[in-house]
């Protein structure tokens, strides 16, 4: 009924001329339209069809001028440049840069070919797949010339002329200077082709509309390479030079809005692959605040003993930062140490108090170690999820063996202070698998041991014994969307581990 | 005193709640089947079923097991009249010291309760967090192809919850 409303031209010549309010009872329980004469709307035809008729005209005006706006030509193929065309220094220099990008990470299916795409990335707007960025010349990039390569990663346009999903972060590589963008065109050109067509994007209308993507843009994208700030030093300018570009730290760790953009509040944490990416301005949840030592540390080896262990999403980033130089890691911690700020004198101290606490030995619940002895001292009082920790959780977590290899104390860890139960959540379910042929921390795998009630109770006593901030909410959702897959969740072997071998979803483990 | 359900029996176990399923199978029950291997859930080598999802038994404290259904590789079939899988593993030879065995044929079966006509690759990736330092990875997967043919004939319906039932 409404839709038939929606179509009779009559309800907005009625609304056009302020005259539908009479006739609109008697338009709701029926089928059919009323005789037209009840809306009175037929006084003045001949102006009316004038102002449909000019309304169309602007319809047809503002589509026109979109799409010429939208619009981008193809660019004219090209042969596939021989790969002796380009300077091996060149080419070894866009690796580094490539690595640092996490190409792979997007680009390679786990067990398959490298950079031939076809990796399901879970969006708002539907399943979006990477695309194949080898240079076979039909499936791959092989016919894009440096014009075409440098229009996607600074404007995210193909080089057909198609927009590009901006789960492709081009928001962030637009910042990438000339240079960078030839070094990696050489890298990418000089890879093995693979013929490998990516799976069909499952978006539905309207999104599956490129052109809209251009109106995106217009919001949220700011095109160009980076321009250094002449208030910071060198050294800061090159850290949010690859932080902000290449590295797309942003892109998991700012909160995104409606549309899918990230907002204005940078680095204040945000959600990706099914975990929660923390905050790394002044609202970072570590109970020990993070300095330069420790951040370049942790960058370097994927775990630090004060803090914890790089899993999920992070860990393939920390085997791609194993490409950059130490002077360049040493300007993205110098940069992520800007914005993390200096932590408030209280926060120190609490953080002095609890390290003493846990060096100490007392490592039964450092961050409230009175309250835990308490609970130990009458068992008959714990309460079920404090008696789950106990025996499941504490003689690793307890045992004082050290990182990377020992259990965090759960004190120490960022987890459980996070903002939600989610990556308690989702470590406690699959663990920390073990890397193929190397030496890595692991953790086993609980889905098959805890039902969803002893989760619940294990993840509420993990929250108010050990993290800061109040009980966690929706933790029952999130664990029947973490066991169901409703809500991907991306397991991957911490570092030290082959790229190629990562595992994708909690599917994959056991 | 915990009540437990091991292969459809009931066991009641004055032990504390912290202990290992697997210390409670094999001093307590004498359920020898389980193996302790790493003692950290990274061997397979004491994999058991818990409500149909294999586990490490040398992880999972007790305490978690009330109103669960645990079955071991003793509750796939005795020796008389050994169930599919067991049945599967000894036509194919696929044992050479055995250690690995029990571990294996429970995670074999957690698979096959899921997905009776699983492919190689289901099996593999399945059989993967259970480690065999022999080397008999072939035998076993020829003999997890085989058990699903037998579970599949008429003469052998799929094992169930053991002899328990």
């Amino acid at each position: 009924m409404v839709l038939l409303i929606c179509l009779d031209p009559r309800y907005y010549l009625a609304r056009q001329t302020g005259k539908l309010t009479r006739g609109m009872g008697t338009l709701q329980p029926r089928w059919g339209l009323p005789p037209c004469r009840q809306w009175d709307c037929q006084s003045k035809p001949m102006a009316i069809i004038r102002i449909i008729a000019a309304l169309a005209i602007v319809c047809v005006v503002v589509v026109a001028a979109f799409v010429a706006f939208a619009w981008r030509s193809p660019i004219d193929p090209i042969n596939r440049p021989d790969t002796t065309a380009f300077d091996p220094a060149l080419v070894a220099r866009g690796a580094q840069l490539a690595s640092a990008g996490n190409c792979m990470t997007c680009h390679t299916l786990p067990g398959g070919r490298a950079f031939a795409g076809g990796v399901a990335v879970a969006t708002p707007v539907g399943i979006l797949h990477s695309t194949n960025i080898t240079p076979d010349a039909d499936t791959g990039i092989g016919a894009w010339s440096p014009a075409a390569f440098t229009r996607a990663m600074r404007e995210g346009v193909d080089r057909a002329g198609r927009h590009l999903y901006p789960a492709f972060p081009y928001d962030h590589f637009t910042l990438l200077d000339d240079d960078d963008l030839a070094a990696l065109y050489a890298f990418l050109m000089t890879r093995e082709p693979v013929r490998a067509t990516s799976p069909v994007n499952e978006v539905t209308f309207p999104f599956n509309q490129r052109l809209l993507i251009a109106g995106w843009k217009l919001l949220f994208l700011r095109p160009g390479p980076y321009k250094a700030d002449p208030a910071h030093t060198a050294s800061w300018n090159r850290g949010a030079y690859l932080v902000e570009g290449l590295a797309h730290c942003g892109a998991c760790h700012t909160p995104r809005n409606l549309l899918g953009a990230e907002t204005k509040s940078a680095f204040a944490g945000g959600d990706t692959e099914g975990w929660s990416a923390y905050a790394l301005n002044s609202a970072s949840p570590a109970p020990v605040p993070w300095d330069s030592d420790a951040l370049h540390f942790y960058l370097r080896n994927g775990w630090h003993g004060d803090h914890g262990i790089a899993r999920g999403p992070m860990a393939p980033v920390i085997n791609n930062l194993d490409a950059i130089s130490d002077a360049d890691l040493g300007a993205v911690v110098g940069y992520f140490a800007d914005i993390l700020g200096k932590p408030t004198e209280e926060r120190r101290q609490a953080a002095r108090a609890l390290l003493e606490r846990v060096r100490a030995g007392d490592q039964s619940g450092a961050a409230k170690s009175a309250k835990t002895a308490a609970q130990a001292a009458s068992a008959d009082e714990q309460t079920p999820g404090a008696r789950i920790y106990q025996s499941a959780c504490a003689p690793c977590h307890e045992s004082g063996r050290p990182l990377p290899f020992g259990g965090i104390n759960l004190a120490l860890s960022t987890g459980p202070s996070g903002p939600n139960a989610r990556n308690v959540l989702n470590v406690v379910l699959w663990g920390l698998p073990a890397a193929n042929g190397e030496r890595a921390p692991i953790m086993p795998a609980f889905a098959g041991s805890l039902n969803d009630q002893q989760l619940t109770e294990l993840l509420n006593f993990v929250r108010a014994q050990f993290g800061t901030g109040s009980p966690w909410t929706g933790i029952e959702n999130d664990i029947r969307e973490a066991r169901s897959g409703r809500r991907p969740v991306m397991i991957s072997p911490a570092h030290g581990s082959d790229a190629a071998s990562a595992i994708a979803s909690q599917g994959d483990t056991q | 005193m915990m009540k437990l359900d091991i292969n459809g029996a009931q066991h009641e176990i004055d032990e504390d709640p912290d202990t290992p399923l697997l210390y409670v199978l094999r001093n307590n029950l004498a359920l020898n089947g389980a193996k302790y291997g790493c003692g950290l859930g990274q061997c397979g080598a004491c994999t058991v079923l818990v409500d149909g999802e294999a586990v490490f038994s040398c992880l999972i404290p007790i305490l978690l097991l009330e109103s669960k259904r645990v079955t071991t590789v003793e509750g796939l079939g005795t020796i008389e009249n050994p169930g599919p899988l067991q049945r599967a593993f000894i036509e194919e030879q696929a044992a050479q010291c055995g250690y690995c065995i029990p571990g294996m044929m429970m995670r074999a079966q957690a698979l096959l309760q899921k997905n009776a006509r699983p492919s190689d690759a289901d099996i593999r990736k399945a059989l993967a967090p259970n480690l065999c330092r022999c080397g008999t990875h072939v035998r076993i997967l020829r003999a997890v192809r085989r058990a699903v043919a037998l579970m599949q004939s008429a003469s052998m319906a799929p094992a169930g919850e053991g002899r328990g039932q």
